[in-house]
């Protein structure tokens, strides 16, 4: 009286219907992760370009540099980054990128620190290291504060590391400026060093404080 | 998303996409035997059939229900109209007395005691060996009796014939909305029938042979749905139930979100209750697809989308949440401005997918349902507003019905 077979048919048309989404969405994941690798490459590329376009001329044609790297693309890079870690499946891809993406921000503060010392930019950096939300709880404020101050000074540059990406560039910074896993979050701006959860208001008149040192120094040279 | 939780999420998933397969599966062994007349139709003998009217406090509708009775293309001297006022308190009894004098209509005035108490006193009366009811609220079209007595003409196995129940002349959303729910269950019905799984025999114009009555006892309480526990009953005993898909029936819906509300608790509270009453049924291959497919699919419905609701007021807590920690740390002005469109953040995970396919498969459902109710393929902006707004006000009566079921509470009628 029952159809068995119709049970079991139905059962590997749920199964190959099921593995379909799952290829779908492996699809659609890889397009994304090779989307935000294309984009680091291109990064990468500018930002070997402006090093050597800096090097080759020198201080001679500030103009020429400056403009082409204040871009937001790192910071849209990372937003891909952090929302990928959250809603894409392969792991391994995104922790590689994201060592990537370490490197490229290191790289692109070095070179843009040299930049607005020479050609006399307006500028602030701000080093931020933060970790997973279960081992530090205040640095989703951290970055929601870091966030709204980027957007009130376009001047502001702010390069995020995760505390525990494996690349020996970072554990230099870490080194450097002697961050500890339990002082997170921690910001490096200028040389100080801030350590656990700094408010929009205290940070932003540091940040001020920088440009003012800008503005009253008669020469940005070192 | 955590392991446990994601676990339960995908097999709720899987066991929804296996249960809308199925059906579709059904439907395409069967699409042939799908018949709908339009034309008038004529049977070589005429069984005489009893239908009751069992009415309480329903003066506004009972008479144009008693008026679609006396207007079915059906011999008037083989239908016998028992008219049951189960203690109304308003005008009702005063427009049955009026059809008193019609030959083939009885009146019979009762102290209340609930519908399945006067449908009971329906079949004492009746002398026929086909038995049906109409609820007051409900339209006949003239030629759904002699559709449905036209199935047991063919087949002697045949022992209860339900017809497709839709809206009777929807005004507002609400009633737009059921409309494209009713037309969903014609399909679904018509399925369930090729399976030999109805689960309910609805108060509107079904039809049973009079002994299933004579073998398996009158009407019960049921928990307040006697047309699911008889359906029940008659499945635990493998008494075929079919669906006649052309013979239509019109009922008056609830016109508010609280009339549904307490209609939907009522329902839902009986499957769970009758189900309860019948777990030995359950899933057991002597009962069939009843066993096997029905029962397990509306129980997995009823958590699917409970879960769903609980999922979707945590992901609604987590964002008002961080909303109020955004504020908090640096202020409206400042909060997130940059909103730019990107394809990029649009959600691929698997189960988006087969949401999708489940959608898809249910508004096959529907627009087909609707091609047999209407007679004609529509497409229309009341099937997403019924997907989206059944899939938030469900879970209210899904828990409720839950709740009241553990702390044994019973729902009233309205």
């Amino acid at each position: 009286m029952i159809d068995w077979r119709k049970y079991l048919i139905v059962f590997f048309i749920t199964v190959g219907l099921f593995v379909t989404a799952g290829y779908l969405s492996d699809y659609f994941s890889n397009k994304k992760i090779n989307q935000i690798k294309s984009i680091q490459d291109q990064i990468a590329i500018n930002i070997l370009s402006s090093e050597t376009q800096f090097s080759l001329l020198q201080e001679l044609s500030c103009n020429n540099v400056s403009g082409s790297l204040l871009s937001d693309e790192l910071d849209e890079i990372g937003n891909k980054l952090e929302w990928g870690q959250k809603n894409l499946g392969s792991t391994d891809e995104v922790s590689y990128l994201k060592k990537y993406y370490s490197l490229l921000q290191i790289k692109d503060y070095l070179l843009m620190k040299k930049i607005s010392a020479s050609c006399k930019i307006k500028s602030a950096f701000i080093l931020y290291f933060y970790t997973t939300a279960e081992n530090c709880s205040e640095c989703e404020r951290e970055s929601l504060v870091l966030s709204g101050l980027r957007e009130k000074y376009s001047e502001l540059r702010v390069y995020s590391f995760d505390y525990s990406t494996d690349l020996s560039a970072v554990k230099a910074l870490l080194k450097i400026y002697k961050i500890k896993d339990t002082e997170l979050p921690a910001l490096v701006l200028g040389d100080e060093l801030l350590t656990g959860f700094q408010g929009i208001k205290e940070l932003e008149g540091k940040v001020q404080k920088v440009f003012k040192l800008q503005e009253t120094k008669p020469n940005g040279n070192t | 998303m955590a392991l446990i939780p994601n676990i339960i999420f995908y097999v709720l998933i899987f066991l929804s996409v296996y249960a809308q397969v199925f059906f579709l599966v059904t439907f395409l062994e069967n699409r042939k035997k799908i018949v709908i007349r339009n034309e008038k139709t004529k049977l070589n003998k005429y069984k005489t059939v009893t239908i009751v009217v069992p009415c309480w406090n329903e003066e506004r509708t009972v008479y144009k229900t008693i008026r679609s009775l006396l207007a079915l293309n059906y011999p008037q001297d083989k239908l016998k109209i028992f008219l049951i006022d189960d203690g109304s308190t308003d005008g009702t009894w005063n427009i049955i007395r009026k059809f008193e004098k019609y030959p083939n209509i009885k009146i019979f005035q009762k102290e209340n005691g609930g519908k399945y108490t006067a449908l009971n006193l329906g079949l004492e009366h009746s002398e026929t060996d086909f038995f049906g009811a109409l609820d007051a609220d409900t339209v006949a079209d003239p030629e759904s009796l002699i559709r449905i007595m036209s199935y047991f003409a063919g087949d002697k196995n045949i022992m209860a014939v339900v017809p497709s129940v839709t809206v009777y002349n929807p005004k507002n959303f609400i009633q737009n909305i059921q409309e494209v729910e009713y037309h969903m269950g014609v399909y679904t019905k018509k399925m369930l029938s090729f399976l030999g799984a109805i689960n309910v025999v609805p108060g509107p114009l079904t039809i049973f042979r009079r002994k299933v009555f004579d073998d398996l006892g009158p009407y019960q309480h049921g928990h307040n749905t006697e047309d699911m526990e008889i359906a029940y009953r008659m499945q635990k005993n493998n008494y075929k139930i079919e669906h006649c898909n052309d013979a239509f029936v019109y009922t008056n819906t609830p016109s508010t979100i609280m009339e549904l509300y307490k209609q939907r608790l009522r329902w839902v509270y009986g499957f769970i209750n009758n189900t309860i009453d019948y777990r030995d049924v359950l899933l057991k291959k002597k009962y069939g697809n009843f066993s096997l497919f029905t029962l397990p699919t509306g129980v997995i419905s009823i958590l699917a989308l409970s879960y769903l609701f609980g999922k979707v007021i945590y992901d609604l807590i987590n964002f008002l949440h961080l909303k109020f920690i955004t504020f908090n740390t640096i202020g409206w002005n400042l909060s997130i401005k940059n909103n730019n469109f990107d394809l990029f953040f649009i959600n691929t995970n698997s189960y988006v997918f087969l949401f999708f396919l489940i959608y898809l498969l249910v508004i096959f459902g529907i627009i087909f349902g609707r091609k047999m109710s209407k007679g004609k393929w529509v497409l229309s902006f009341n099937m997403i507003y019924f997907l989206v707004v059944f899939r938030f006000l469900a879970p209210f009566w899904f828990l409720k019905a839950m709740y009241n079921t553990i702390l044994k509470r019973k729902p009233a009628w309205r």
